[in-house]
C-alpha cells in the first residue's frame, strides 16, 4: 500500500461508487427473487397463490431463524456450526424433563409451563459453553464448534435412546403450529425476530460493536469495546434463537425427530453467505441474510412444484446457490471473502 | 533539558516484561508541553512497549506515567486515557468495511438509545472539515488510500479532546508529498498547542518536525536532548551505541557489454505505467525512483510477474518470459523481493530454513524429499552471510524482528544465485544496522554476476545505484548517473525538472 498518493480526482471517483455499492449491498438478491417468482409462476399455477407463498414462509421460519443466529455470530467475526443441533437438543430434551416417562420423558413431573423457557436456556446454555471454550481457552470456533455439533447431537440421540418424540404437550407445539391473523405465529416469530436484529445491528451501539470486533478486533478493544463479552452474548444469543428454531420446527411438525435440524447448517451458511455475510466477518447485513433465506424457501418450492425426483434434488438445489452467489458477487463488485 | 514547568507527559522508571524477554528497564520519557518529541531506536529498544504503556494498553510492572503531574487513570477506564493521549498506531485502528463516519465515533455512535445516522454523519463532516481532512464521511474506510486513512485516525484520536498524540511511525507507509503534507499538519497542531511524540526510524525526519528527541537502546533510555544539540552522526552512536559512518557504496566498474539479464520493452500497464524500456546488465544495479503514484512498484511487479501487463514484453536471463507468470520468471532466473514482506515475503510459521530455502528446495534432496540436513546446512550459511539474529534455523520467521525477517526475504531471493534480483523497498521499517547489511548483500550478490532492479522510497537506498531511473505519471522520464544529489532527483520525481 505505498501507492498512497492516488490524485485526488481518482480518490474521489471511487468514492462515489462505494456509496452507492454501500447503499444497495443488502439487496443484490432482490433481481434474484424477482426472477424466482417470476419462474415461479410460470412453472406451476399453484406457486403464485397466497396459500402456497404463506406455506413457503412457515416452512423456511426455523432455518431462517437459525440463519438470523448464524448472522450474527460471522458478523462478530466467529463461527458457529453447532446450531443445527441445538435445533434438536433444545426441544428435545426441554420436553424430556416435563413429559412422563411413559412418553419417552424422565419422569421427573417439572411443570409443563416450563418446557418453552427450559427450551430457550438449553439453547443458550450450548451457546455459553461455545463460547467458554472458544473466548478463555481461545480455541478456533470452527473446531470447537464443530465438535459440539456432534456432542450435542449425540447428547440427543443419547437422551432419547434415538427415537422419535411425538407425545408432546400442546402448549409447546402452540407457537410452532398456530395462527394469528391469518398467518402463521411462526412467521409472526421469525419476522419480529428479524426486524428486532435489523434495528439494534443498524442503530445500536452494541449491534455496531458486532460490526467493529468482525472487522478488526483490536481496533474495536482500543475503542473500548468489550469485545469478549460482547462476542459472548452473541454466542449465548444464537444458541437462544436456535433453540426457538428447534421450538417453532417441533410445531410444525408435531414431534421430535433425532435429526431434527441435521444438516441445516450448510443451508444455512448458504443463506447467510449469498445473502452478502462475509465468513471472514464485519461484513453484511441481517436483511441481506434474509434474502438469502428467500431465496433458498423459494427454490426449494418451486423444485417441490415442479417435482423434481428427490435424487436430483440436491444437485439442482446446489447448482442454484452457485448461480446465486455469482449473481451476487458480480452484483456486489467485490471478491468474495 | 530544563523543566520549568510541568512535563505535559511524563513515564518515570518503567519496566516491563514479557515473560523472560524485558522489553523495558527503568525507562523514561519527559516531554515538555507543546513540543514535538521524537522518540527513536533501534527495532527492539521498547519503543512500541512504551507507546502501549502510555496509551493505557498496558500496565507497566514498575514505574509510573503522569500526564501533567497528574496520575494516569486506571486501565479499565479507556475514556479517560483517550481524554489525555491519542494515538495513531502503526497498525490501522480503523476497522475497513465501516464508514468513515462510524469508524470516526465508534463505540460512541449515540450517548444512549437508537444511533441517528444523518446527525452521526454531520458530526463526521464537522469533525473532519474541524481538521481540514478531504475525506467524504459517507465512503468506507477501506477504500481509503493509506493516507487518508492515517488523517483519519488523526482526526478522531484529536476528537476525544487529548492535547497529546502519539505518532507511531505514521511515515513508514507514506511517499514524499504525502509526508511532507502529514508534518505541514503536524506543524499547524503544534502552533495549535498539541504536544506530540513521533516515532520514525527516517531521523532526517526528526531533525524536520522535531524540537527534542529521546534515544532508547536495549530496553533503556540512553539520551534526551534538543534536536540541534544532538546531529546525526551522534544520533546514530546513541542509537546502535558504537561508532558507525552512513553506507558507503562499493565502486564497481560496469562492463557496458555485459549480458542483459532482465529486460523490458513497450511494457504498459493501464493507470500504472505506460511504454517502458529497461535493461539491466548483469553486475549492475539500477535504481527506480518515483512517488508513490508513479507506477514504480507496479512496474517492478509486473517483472516479476506478479502483474499482467496490457502489452510489452520482459526477458529474464534471455529468455522471454509469458506475462504474469512468477514461477515461469523465477525458473528463468529471477529473484525478488516483494513490496510488503508479511503479504508475499515468507511464511511466519515455517522456520528460517524452511523460509530462505523454499526456491531451492529441489536441489536439497532427490525425489521431492528434503533433505532437512542440508537445509540447515544452507540455511546456516544464510544467516552468516546476511548477520540474522536468530537463536538459529529452525526460529519460526514470525518471531523475528521487521529487519531480521526482511533479510529472510532476501537471503530466499538469492538462495538459487539468480541472474537477476527485483527487490522492492527492502529498507522499509528497518532499522539502521539491518539496512546496512541489506543494502550490503544487494551489492555482494552483483559480485556474482546478478544485475539488481532497486525499487526504493528511500533516497539513501538508492546510493547504491549505478544509474537510477526516476518514473513520473507512469512514464521513465530520466536515466540519473551515479553521484546524483537529492535535489535532482527529488525534482525529477515530482516532475518540475527542467
Amino acid at each position: 500500500m505505498t501507492e498512497s498518493a492516488v490524485p485526488d480526482s481518482l480518490a474521489v471517483r471511487s468514492r462515489g461508487t462505494g456509496l452507492k455499492l454501500g447503499r444497495f449491498r443488502d439487496l443484490t438478491l432482490v433481481p434474484v427473487i424477482i426472477l424466482l417468482l417470476i419462474v415461479g409462476s410460470f412453472a406451476d399455477p399453484v406457486f403464485m397463490t397466497t396459500g402456497n407463498l404463506t406455506n413457503v414462509l412457515q416452512q423456511q421460519s426455523a432455518l431462517a431463524l437459525v440463519v438470523l443466529a448464524e448472522a450474527l455470530v460471522l458478523i462478530a467475526g466467529k463461527f458457529d456450526l453447532s446450531l443445527e443441533s441445538t435445533v434438536g437438543l433444545a426441544p428435545a430434551l426441554a420436553v424430556m424433563l416435563v413429559i412422563p416417562t411413559s412418553a419417552g420423558g424422565f419422569g421427573l413431573g417439572v411443570p409443563v409451563a416450563l418446557a418453552i423457557p427450559l427450551c430457550l436456556l438449553i439453547g443458550a446454555a450450548v451457546g455459553a459453553f461455545n463460547g467458554f471454550l472458544i473466548l478463555r481457552f481461545q480455541l478456533s470456533a470452527f473446531i470447537v464448534t464443530l465438535a459440539m455439533l456432534i456432542v450435542v447431537r449425540g447428547l440427543q440421540t443419547g437422551i432419547t435412546g434415538g427415537k422419535s418424540l411425538f407425545a408432546l404437550p400442546p402448549s409447546f407445539l402452540y407457537l410452532g403450529s398456530a395462527t394469528w391473523l391469518g398467518i402463521p405465529a411462526a412467521i409472526w416469530i421469525t419476522a419480529v425476530l428479524f426486524a428486532a436484529g435489523i434495528v439494534v445491528l443498524r442503530f445500536f451501539r452494541t449491534g455496531r460493536a458486532l460490526y467493529a470486533i468482525g472487522g478488526n478486533a483490536d481496533a474495536a478493544r482500543a475503542a473500548g469495546i468489550r469485545v469478549e463479552r460482547v462476542t459472548w452474548v452473541v454466542f449465548v444469543i444464537s444458541g437462544t434463537l436456535a433453540a426457538v428454531a428447534g421450538m417453532l420446527e417441533t410445531g410444525r411438525l408435531g414431534g421430535i425427530s433425532a435429526n431434527q435440524g441435521d444438516g441445516w447448517i450448510f443451508m444455512v451458511f448458504a443463506a447467510a453467505v449469498i445473502g452478502g455475510v462475509s465468513m471472514d466477518g464485519g461484513k453484511g447485513t441481517i436483511l441481506g441474510a434474509l434474502t438469502g433465506v428467500l431465496v433458498i424457501g423459494l427454490v426449494e418450492n418451486i423444485l417441490t412444484l415442479k417435482g423434481v425426483p428427490g435424487e436430483w434434488r440436491n444437485l439442482v438445489y446446489g447448482a442454484i446457490i452457485l448461480v446465486a452467489l455469482m449473481i451476487s458477487r458480480l452484483a456486489g463488485g467485490k471478491a468474495q471473502d | 533539558m530544563t523543566v520549568t514547568e510541568t512535563a505535559a507527559v511524563e513515564a518515570r522508571g518503567i519496566t516491563k516484561r514479557f515473560g523472560p524477554t524485558v522489553a523495558l528497564n527503568d525507562a523514561g520519557i519527559v516531554i515538555a508541553p507543546g513540543e514535538t518529541h521524537a522518540l527513536v531506536g533501534r527495532n527492539g529498544a521498547g519503543k512500541s512497549t512504551l507507546v502501549s504503556i502510555l496509551t493505557g494498553l498496558q500496565r507497566p510492572d514498575l514505574g509510573e506515567v503522569l500526564f501533567a503531574g497528574e496520575p494516569s487513570p486506571p486501565l479499565t477506564d479507556r475514556d479517560a486515557w483517550r481524554r489525555r493521549v491519542a494515538c495513531v498506531y502503526q497498525k490501522s485502528t480503523i476497522i475497513p468495511s465501516l464508514t468513515v463516519a462510524e469508524n470516526l465515533f465508534i463505540n460512541r455512535q449515540t450517548e444512549r438509545g437508537p444511533i441517528n445516522w444523518r446527525a452521526l454523519r454531520a458530526r463526521a463532516r464537522q469533525l473532519l472539515d474541524q481538521y481540514g481532512v478531504a475525506v467524504d464521511a459517507d465512503s468506507l474506510a477501506g477504500d481509503l488510500n493509506v493516507e487518508e486513512r492515517q488523517l483519519v485516525e488523526i482526526a478522531r484520536a484529536l476528537s476525544f479532546g487529548a492535547r497529546f498524540i502519539i505518532l507511531d511511525e505514521p511515515t513508514a507507509q507514506l511517499d514524499g508529498p504525502a509526508i511532507e503534507r502529514l508534518f505541514e499538519r503536524m506543524r499547524d497542531l503544534r502552533n495549535q498547542g498539541v504536544t506530540m511524540m513521533f516515532i520514525s526510524h527516517h531521523l532526517e525526519e526528526v531533525y524536520q518536525v522535531c524540537q527534542s528527541v529521546t534515544v532508547f537502546r536495549d530496553a533503556r533510555h540512553v539520551v534526551t536532548a534538543p534536536v540541534a544539540d544532538l546531529p546525526h552522526d551522534e544520533l546514530v552512536k546513541a542509537m546502535t551505541g558504537e561508532e558507525t559512518q552512513a553506507y558507503e557504496s562499493k565502486a564497481r566498474e560496469i562492463d557496458g557489454a555485459a549480458k542483459v539479464v532482465l529486460s523490458a520493452s513497450g511494457l504498459r500497464l493501464k493507470d500504472r505505467y505506460e511504454d517502458v524500456d529497461l535493461a539491466v546488465r548483469s553486475g549492475e544495479i539500477v535504481g527506480l525512483a518515483g512517488s508513490g503514484s508513479s507506477g514504480k512498484v507496479g512496474l517492478a511487479e509486473t517483472l516479476v510477474g506478479l502483474r499482467k501487463p496490457d502489452g510489452g514484453d520482459v526477458t529474464v536471463n534471455g529468455t522471454a518470459i509469458r506475462p504474469g507468470d512468477v514461477s515461469a520468471a523465477l525458473k528463468a532466473g529471477l529473484g525478488f523481493v516483494p513490496q510488503d514482506r508479511h503479504h508475499e515475503g515468507f511464511v511466519p510459521l515455517l522456520s528460517i530454513a524452511e523460509n530462505a530455502t523454499m526456491p531451492i528446495a529441489h536441489k536439497l534432496g532427490r525425489f521431492g524429499m528434503i533433505s532437512g540436513e542440508r537445509r540447515k546446512a544452507r540455511a546456516t550459511t544464510m544467516i552468516q552471510d546476511l548477520d540474522i539474529k536468530t537463536t538459529g534455523p529452525d526460529q519460526p520467521v514470525g518471531d523475528l524482528s521487521g529487519g531480521n525477517a526482511q533479510k529472510v526475504v532476501l537471503a530466499r531471493a538469492l538462495a538459487d544465485s539468480p541472474a537477476a534480483l527485483v527487490v522492492i523497498n527492502p529498507t522499509a521499517g528497518v532499522d539502521v544496522k539491518a539496512k546496512q547489511s541489506l543494502l550490503g548483500a544487494v551489492e555482494d550478490a552483483t559480485a556474482g554476476g546478478t544485475g539488481v532492479l532497486l525499487v526504493s522510497d528511500e533516497l539513501d537506498d538508492l546510493r547504491i545505484c549505478d544509474r537510477v531511473l526516476v518514473m513520473f505519471h507512469g512514464k521513465v522520464v530520466k536515466d540519473v548517473p551515479r553521484g546524483w544529489s537529492e535535489n535532482d532527483l527529488v525534482a525529477a520525481m515530482e516532475g518540475i525538472d527542467s
